[in-house]
């Protein structure tokens, strides 16, 4: 496994900087490895475990989780931070962390990103927190990256996101933007035969960045032309002249990544101006369940939607994990793409401890590289070299009920690469 | 109210020096000693509002010009200050695996290949500094000259300037390959080879605030006490008579709409220093309603009360958001109902209705003499 | 750009941007005839008013639960009954407001500005505790979604047209209610001298309270009309209000033409700029046009001439 993962590194010409983080992960393993037995047993003594000054006792460790409660992203994070307390509530159930149960200490990051920098800071310094879980919006991530690396803390960010970043402090659990994107553009382009393709995104980092992979990758790899490309402000709700230019130029592919509450306008419009999407092909990269409640099923039925995991997979890990979160949560609870990504923080972080044998960040960081978590939800994943996870690209076609149907997998875990060569 | 001539009016009233000694002590000797490094970061930041509040007190309440768009100004200043930070972060080592080393990593996100030529001047830091107050106060002037020579005052203003904190936001996060979107410009890391980051750093950084504070509170008290001081309150009482007795009414609102600029640009700038980035949710709509807000609980007629609402506002914010962040928006909006339905002078009405009277009645009789002859009686 | 198409094809889109237009000019004037009546003609600043939007917008949602859980058999026509009960609901919230917070500020307007905010704040947090912060989705009549086909290549949404029925009714019905009316006098002669209107016999507080209901109320219905267009959440009514104020002021606050004929000229300039330039671009330049023409003509499109 580890030689695999040298030559992979090796093969894509990773940095040297990266390549040096790695040597480093890997020299952790074997010293490390050892280490999760005792952990089971009765738990290791505090004094070794945790070298720093963390909030760690003989039966507690200290997790901070950090999410808009208020605010306009509150929508959004409510699922991440539900999955985290769930994933937690479960670990603790199960014996903790290296004997040691999870304390959390929630922050509200309010939507606003001095807010999420300031909270940031506050769970490191006052609480010492070992770990937290948080973020989601890039700005949100962006304002606390700094305090993260400048006060050494671990966060694990859910998000899909657009990449450009890597910090040996972030794990990040949702996809990349070449890892969501390319495998399902080469899917549309082959089973749809999709020659051309037109963009809609919300106006900000996230969508034109993605955009911008996805029409290097149309252009220079699928051979395919981009009819049309265009943003409107987060928040924008008349989108009745960018549907005539769709119907103007016909494109055989609508590929968007309109967020928030413009996704609602968008596909109401979108229907009620005869756009049939059981006809024409709409790929999404920002619909997942969860907006898909607001939106309404039966708005965006037909609908393609590229993310790793939709609630819907048959797998006995997922089928567990959704029972758990209904129960948890409420029946009509909905888990999206994010939430996921979400439950796999706790539980990252625990097996990474344990291989590690300690709550130490350096260690964490260090031992990080090539962990498994073989029962997530969306199936087996491993943390790469990068801080970004292996793990599936997965096409949903969304039905009536506000579910997806996969109709697409890739066959093999996809590599993160945050910096992808050719793309830029 | 009662106005004293413009001769026996000292440049501050004995109460005024007071208050303005509470405040350096609040700030240079109180709050540092009190808090911890943390917690004395945060009330930097909060300072850093004050100067809006400031700029407000004089331009809302003693010129009557309600402006909703002064996130703008502090955002410009921030902008401009996070700019040349920028560039200090992005030397040519720090970027190496850049395609285009030496530029902000935004903008090689973005393919842009060389500097835009807007960017270049921030390279220098004299020329940083005069932009961060420069370009905000020019902004205002011309904004200011367009509207006040036509005549545009209150309510209307008010819509106006909130429409241009929508546009300036949109434009910031659309055009993100100059701009940083609306990540904002992140990771800032050194001022001319000074590391802001260290603890150490912050607190000098919170005595430079503090003081640059309450050089702002003293250009304000001298505003306030001058003749042009006299005239904003008149004009805002009875704009026609001042125009009719000769004024160039426009000029002094163009003045006092540029000084709170000013004010407020700096507050921008010190706020970047200290919190390390600067984003577009500074510059929209919610944030300069907020820093009205600021300045009416403190009492939009005064300058201490300004500054003591802000702190109280953002104190209270930070506050309730840990631990009933429900309570908090509810809290927050009885409070604004609460300032403009019972307390129209916030804080300082207050203080001056319910306690002032209490504190100069008794030392009033005990020693008459005490007071300087011709102080305005209360 | 056009060289690539067809005539047809260009005469269809014309016409189908044409229409684009429309409907965003309906919605303009929905969103800014209840301010046009509560700013232009009491001079209240309602910060508030995407809020009462958004109200209207929940009660259409609540209604959409009711009918489909009770009453599936009527499910078709509830829309209509949503839009009433929206109006009914938000005026009367008007109402209350009016009497708690605005009567107490009508000689303070930029005092209205705070406490409406304020108001709006606590607004969106009740809703927030109430629905929860996530979107809501309002299911819609089935026969509300689909379109008309016109020819070959345009088709026409319906929910435009609906939307643009609504906004011909409600602004007829304004319009007779504010110019054709004893009320409707009333309500001029109390905006233009309070104290005279008072003098003359006019109950001058009972004519404000329902003048602000009614303007809440008609925000109601654009609201519970926007169910069909746009999204529903906590925080939606604010993406409005910038927006709303920008065409009342920009029309002259104190006329009824003056709102219709900015609403026409900003959604025309905004939905023929969509089409050639991006959709930020769009939306910055037409914001910047009508700013500098406000500049240049501080008092907007339309100005009574009032004696000052």
């Amino acid at each position: 496994m580890a030689g695999n993962e040298r030559g992979l590194a090796g093969d894509l010409g990773l940095e040297s900087a990266l390549r040096r983080r790695l040597l480093m992960g890997l020299a952790a393993v074997p010293a490390a490895s050892l280490l999760p037995r005792l952990a089971q047993a009765a738990g290791p003594p505090t004094a070794s475990v945790n070298t720093t000054g963390l909030a760690v006792t003989d039966t507690e460790v200290t997790v901070g989780i950090l999410h808009s409660v208020t605010g306009t992203m509150a929508i959004s994070e409510t699922g991440a931070q539900q999955a985290e307390k769930l994933a937690i509530e479960e670990i603790n159930a199960a014996g903790g962390v290296l004997g040691r149960k999870i304390k959390v200490i929630q922050e509200d990051g309010a939507s606003d990103w001095p807010t999420f920098a300031e909270k940031a800071k506050k769970l490191l310094v006052n609480d010492k927190c070992a770990a937290v879980m948080g973020c989601w919006t890039s700005a949100s991530r962006k304002a606390v990256l700094p305090v993260f690396e400048q006060y050494n803390g671990m966060l694990y960010y859910p998000t899909f996101y657009e990449g450009l970043e890597e910090s040996k402090n972030v794990i990040y659990t949702g996809q990349e933007a070449t890892q969501q994107i390319l495998a399902s553009l080469d899917w549309v382009a082959k089973e749809k035969d999709a020659k051309t393709f037109f963009f809609i995104g919300s106006d900000y980092i996230w969508p034109r960045t993605s955009n911008k992979i996805a029409r290097k990758h149309v252009e220079n790899v699928l051979k395919g032309k981009v009819v049309g490309e265009e943003y409107f402000p987060l928040g924008h709700t008349q989108f009745n002249s960018v549907i005539n230019k769709i119907k103007l130029t016909k494109p055989n592919v609508i590929f968007t990544d309109v967020v928030g509450g413009s996704n609602v306008a968008f596909y109401k419009q979108l229907k009620a101006a005869g756009i049939d999407l059981s006809k024409q092909v709409l790929m999404t990269i920002s619909v997942t369940e969860d907006e898909i409640d607001g939106i309404g099923g039966e708005n965006i039925a037909g609908a393609y939607a590229c993310m790793k995991y939709f609630q819907s997979l048959k797998n006995p890990n997922n089928e567990k994990f959704v029972a758990a979160f209904k129960k948890m949560w409420g029946e009509k609870t909905v888990i999206g793409d994010v939430t996921q990504a979400a439950y796999l923080g706790p539980y990252l972080w625990k097996l990474t401890a344990e291989k590690a044998g300690s709550f130490d960040v350096d260690k964490i960081a260090a031992a990080s590289a090539g962990v498994e978590f073989k029962s997530a939800p969306e199936g087996y994943v491993k943390i790469h070299p990068n801080h970004h996870l292996w793990s599936k690209t997965r096409v949903g076609k969304a039905l009536p009920n506000g579910q997806f149907e996969v109709v697409y997998e890739s066959p093999d875990l996809i590599e993160p690469n945050p910096f992808p060569k050719g793309y830029q | 109210m009662k106005l004293p001539t413009l001769n026996d009016n000292p440049f501050m009233k004995p109460v005024e020096w007071m208050a303005l000694a509470l405040l350096c002590g609040l700030i240079f000797c109180v709050l540092p000693l009190a808090l911890d490094g943390f917690r004395l970061n945060l009330v930097g930041k909060y300072l850093t509002y004050a100067f809006v509040a400031l700029g407000l007190v004089i331009c809302w309440g003693y010129c009557g010009i309600l402006s909703l768009g002064q996130g703008v100004f502090f955002g410009l200043g921030g902008y401009c200050m996070a700019m040349y930070l920028k560039l200090e972060a992005s030397s040519v080592e720090n970027t190496k695996i850049q395609s285009t080393p030496g530029i902000p990593d935004f903008m090689d996100w973005n393919q842009i290949t060389a500097l835009p030529w807007f960017w270049a001047p921030f390279k220098s830091l004299p020329l940083t500094l005069i932009a961060v107050v420069l370009v905000p106060t020019l902004f205002a002037f011309v904004i200011g000259a367009a509207m006040f020579k036509r005549r545009v005052g209150g309510t209307y203003f008010a819509i106006i300037t909130q429409a241009i904190a929508a546009i300036l936001t949109i434009l910031i996060v659309g055009q993100q390959g100059y701009t940083g979107g609306i990540n904002g410009i992140t990771d800032l890391r050194t001022l001319h080879g000074w590391d802001i980051r260290t603890d150490a750093a912050k607190t000098i950084l919170y005595f430079v605030n503090g003081g640059l504070l309450v050089a702002c509170v003293l250009v304000a008290q001298y505003v306030k006490r001058s003749k042009l001081g006299r005239i904003l309150v008149a004009m805002r009482d009875k704009e026609d008579r001042v125009r009719f007795s000769g004024y160039g009414v426009a000029s002094f609102k163009i003045f006092a709409f540029c000084l709170a600029a000013a004010f407020a640009a700096i507050g921008g700038a010190m706020f970047t220093l200290q919190v390390g980035f600067m984003s577009p949710s500074f510059v929209g709509i919610v944030p300069s309603i907020e820093m009205v807000i600021y300045a009416a609980v403190g009492g939009r007629l005064s300058l201490f009360g300004a500054i003591y609402g802000t702190l109280l506002v953002n104190w209270a914010k930070t506050t309730f958001s840990e631990s009933f962040p429900e309570l908090w928006l509810f809290g927050l909006g009885a409070l604004f109902i609460a300032v403009v339905l019972a307390f129209p002078n916030g804080l300082a009405g207050v203080w001056r209705q319910h306690v002032e009277p209490r504190l100069t009645r008794r030392p009033k009789a005990a020693s008459p003499a005490a007071l300087p002859q011709g102080a305005p009686a209360e | 750009m056009f060289g690539e198409y067809s005539l047809g094809d260009l005469g269809a889109i014309f016409a189908m941007q044409g229409f684009a237009g429309l409907i965003l000019f309906s919605v303009y004037v929905l969103m800014a005839l209840g301010l046009a009546i509560i700013f232009g003609q009491m001079g209240v600043i309602n910060m508030a008013h995407g809020e009462f939007m958004i109200l209207g917008a929940y009660v259409t949602y609540l209604c959409s639960g009711f009918f489909q859980a009770h009453l599936p058999g009527i499910f078709p026509a509830y829309f209509f009954l949503a839009m009433a009960l929206a109006f009914v609901a938000a005026g009367l919230l008007g109402m209350v407001v009016e009497w708690a917070l605005i009567r107490h500020l009508y000689k303070r307007p930029l005092d209205t500005l705070l406490a409406t905010w304020g108001l709006s704040l606590i607004l969106q947090q009740a809703y927030r505790s109430i629905f929860g912060a996530r979107e809501v989705g309002v299911e819609l009549p089935s026969w509300m979604m689909g379109s008309v086909q016109a020819t070959d290549t345009i088709e026409i949404p319906i929910n435009g047209l609906f939307v643009m029925a609504i906004t011909v009714l409600i602004t007829l019905a304004v319009a007779g209610l504010l110019f054709a009316s004893r009320y409707g006098k009333q309500v001029r002669a109390v905006m233009q001298n309070r104290v005279m209107a008072g003098a003359v016999g006019i109950d001058t507080g009972r004519v404000d309270r329902l003048t602000f209901g009614l303007g809440c109320g008609i925000a109601g219905v654009a609201g519970s009309a926007f169910t069909m267009i746009g999204s529903t959440g906590p925080t939606s009514g604010q993406l409005y209000i910038v927006d709303t104020f920008l065409i009342v002021v920009f029309g002259g606050a104190a006329s009824l033409l003056g709102t219709i004929a900015s609403a026409f000229s900003i959604s025309q300039t905004q939905s023929t700029l969509e089409f050639f330039l991006s959709g930020s671009t769009a939306k910055v330049i037409t914001l910047l046009a009508v700013v500098a023409i406000l500049m240049l003509r501080p008092q907007g499109l339309f100005t009574l001439k009032v004696r000052r």
